[in-house]
């Protein structure tokens, strides 16, 4: 290979590298400016206030109380609801079933499911939970609708991390004279545990930020007040910050701002947390 | 006095014959090395002792293996009881990511010993046994990944000896770790001999004659020849062994 051919690569590289580097600041640049948008736009109206008062037509006297404990709500209950189905799914395909067409296609069908667009899965809830099981446009009907969109997410993590833990573990626990059981309970389970969880959380957070299922399983834009149980109606964050940048004011769009602000607080919160617990319990075996 | 038996075991990976006609007998109380070159049948054969070739699919065993004049392949055989009285160990150290004590005391646990004086009492006999209590005396809540190798695998040594098996298994327990570390647990399984039979696979032939009384010479699935360790090393009946131990081969 001759000089002229290593000095071109020499170049190549270089440009590589420079194209890249821009294609990165581009995206973080605009996010920046969007962030620097929101912050300036909604800091001001972040006050205790904003977090006790509801919806009101009066911008002073907006807040997100309902649409906060809306989100709360959906969360804590979808998941423990998707926490169980997904683990047991997953647990069920990587541990109990030997390969076989049957299990590959449902394996193919639980990645597609990863793929169906949101609303397809509010439309289902709507179907199902509100009509079918006559729940309602109330809390749980929104519940089991998030939890059958983030299923498939779950699954799917929750598998990875349950192959991730090594052969060799559960054959020292099998030595031992364990059963299936006891060395899925305690050994597999608690091995995987900070991945799954990592999955979970990601998955839930992603819930948080779905605003179209919800419109259709119906929940409103304008609650004033907080849902007490499962049974009431609700709202949640995204479809709140929605209906108030549709409003003709321009205040409505600083609140909206502020609203923003809150659903990133929370979204960030979540995916630190799940950074943390990836760190925390890196890979040690 | 022999403890386990084989009679004309034969063993299949679905159309591959990796077992022929094994038979012969085990000592109690003393240390068995199998010998050979590699994917000749060791860790195979071992793993039909204790039973563990039952998780791989595709595994079919014909033959009996008597271990305390029980056919441990009859039907009635319950598998976890087989297991607690024939422990192994394993070639890489493999500790679970938990901490020392909850390691060694995992095998009582499981078979419902609740009370935290007698499995404290357990685990510091076996890690004595294992002679590694010294060590870890002040560090029982540590994790166990916080040990060096030599460490961890007698941690895995403590961690089988504490549900009191008769029988124990190691799989070239020494391949992985330093020469300090493997002299440390030669001279642990000359003192478990005392107490346990042992059946160990190793590939180092000066390991087999310091520490065995009897050596199987394993070639392409059959043993070739199982006799005492004296005999195998210095008088051996078969050309093929004299080979395989003068270094000529594997
Ligand atoms: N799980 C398995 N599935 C299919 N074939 C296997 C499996 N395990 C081992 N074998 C085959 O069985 C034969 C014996 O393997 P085994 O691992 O018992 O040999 P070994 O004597 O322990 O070798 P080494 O010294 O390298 O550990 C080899 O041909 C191997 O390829
Ligand atoms: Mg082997």
């Amino acid at each position: 290979m001759g000089q002229g051919n290593w000095r071109i690569r020499k170049i190549t590289d270089r440009f590589a590298k420079i194209a890249f580097l821009c294609a990165t600041l581009f995206g973080i640049a605009f996010l920046g400016v969007l962030l620097y948008r929101i912050v300036a736009d909604g800091a001001g109206w972040l006050n205790w206030d904003f977090f006790t008062n509801f919806s009101s037509r009066f911008p002073a006297k907006a807040g997100v109380a309902a649409a906060l404990v809306g989100s709360i709500w959906i969360v804590l209950l979808t998941g423990p609801i998707a926490f169980f189905l997904g683990v047991g799914t997953a647990l069920y395909l990587e541990e109990y079933t030997k390969k076989s067409w049957f299990t590959r296609l449902i394996q193919v069908n639980i990645h597609n499911l990863a793929g169906v667009p949101s609303i397809v899965y509010g439309i289902l809830g709507l179907a199902v939970f509100v009509q079918g099981l006559m729940l309602g446009q109330a809390v749980l009907a929104g519940v089991f609708t998030m939890s059958l969109l983030v299923l498939p997410i779950i699954v799917v993590s929750s598998q990875e991390a349950i192959r991730s833990v090594p052969q060799h573990m559960r054959n020292a626990s099998y030595a031992l004279g364990a059963s299936k059981w006891q060395t899925i309970s305690r050994v597999v389970i608690p091995t995987a545990l900070p991945n799954i969880l990592t999955g979970v959380i990601l998955a839930l957070s992603r819930a948080i930020g779905e605003t179209a299922p919800l419109v259709v399983v119906g929940a409103l834009t304008f609650v004033a007040f907080v849902p007490a149980s499962p049974m009431d109606p609700f709202t949640v964050l995204p479809i709140q910050i929605f209906n108030w940048t549709s409003r003709p004011q321009d205040d409505f769009r600083a609140i909206a701002a502020a609203g923003i602000i809150v659903l990133l607080v929370v979204l960030l919160t979540m995916n630190l947390l799940a950074v943390y617990l990836r760190n925390k319990y890196q890979k040690r075996y | 006095m022999s403890i386990i038996q084989m009679k004309n075991v034969d063993l299949y990976y679905d159309k591959h014959h990796a077992l022929k006609n094994i038979t012969g007998e085990i000592n109690e109380r003393s240390i068995t090395a199998l010998i050979g070159p590699s994917g000749c049948g060791k860790s195979t054969f071992l793993r039909t002792l204790n039973r563990m070739n039952d998780m791989i699919q595709g595994v079919h065993i014909e033959g009996e293996i008597l271990v305390a004049e029980q056919n441990i392949y009859h039907a009635d055989v319950n598998v976890e009881n087989l297991r607690k009285n024939i422990g192994m160990v394993f070639q890489q150290p493999n500790p679970f990511p938990k901490s020392i004590y909850d390691n060694v005391a995992f095998g009582r646990r499981i078979h419902g010993m609740r009370d935290r004086k007698e499995l404290d009492e357990v685990v510091e006999q076996s890690l004595k046994a294992a002679a590694l209590w010294e060590e870890v005396k002040d560090i029982l809540k540590k994790p166990a990944y916080g040990l060096s190798g030599g460490q961890q695998q007698r941690l895995c040594i403590a961690r089988a000896l504490a549900v009191n098996p008769q029988i124990l298994l190691m799989d070239e327990p020494t391949s992985a770790l330093d020469p300090i570390s493997t002299a440390k647990i030669e001279e642990l399984i000359g003192e478990l001999r005392k107490q346990y039979t042992i059946v160990i696979v190793t590939h180092n032939m000066q390991q087999a004659a310091r520490i065995s009384d009897d050596t199987a010479f394993f070639l392409q699935g059959e043993i070739i020849e199982f006799d005492t360790t004296e005999k195998i090393f210095h008088t051996p009946s078969d050309q093929r062994t004299e080979d395989y131990i003068a270094g000529r081969f594997g």
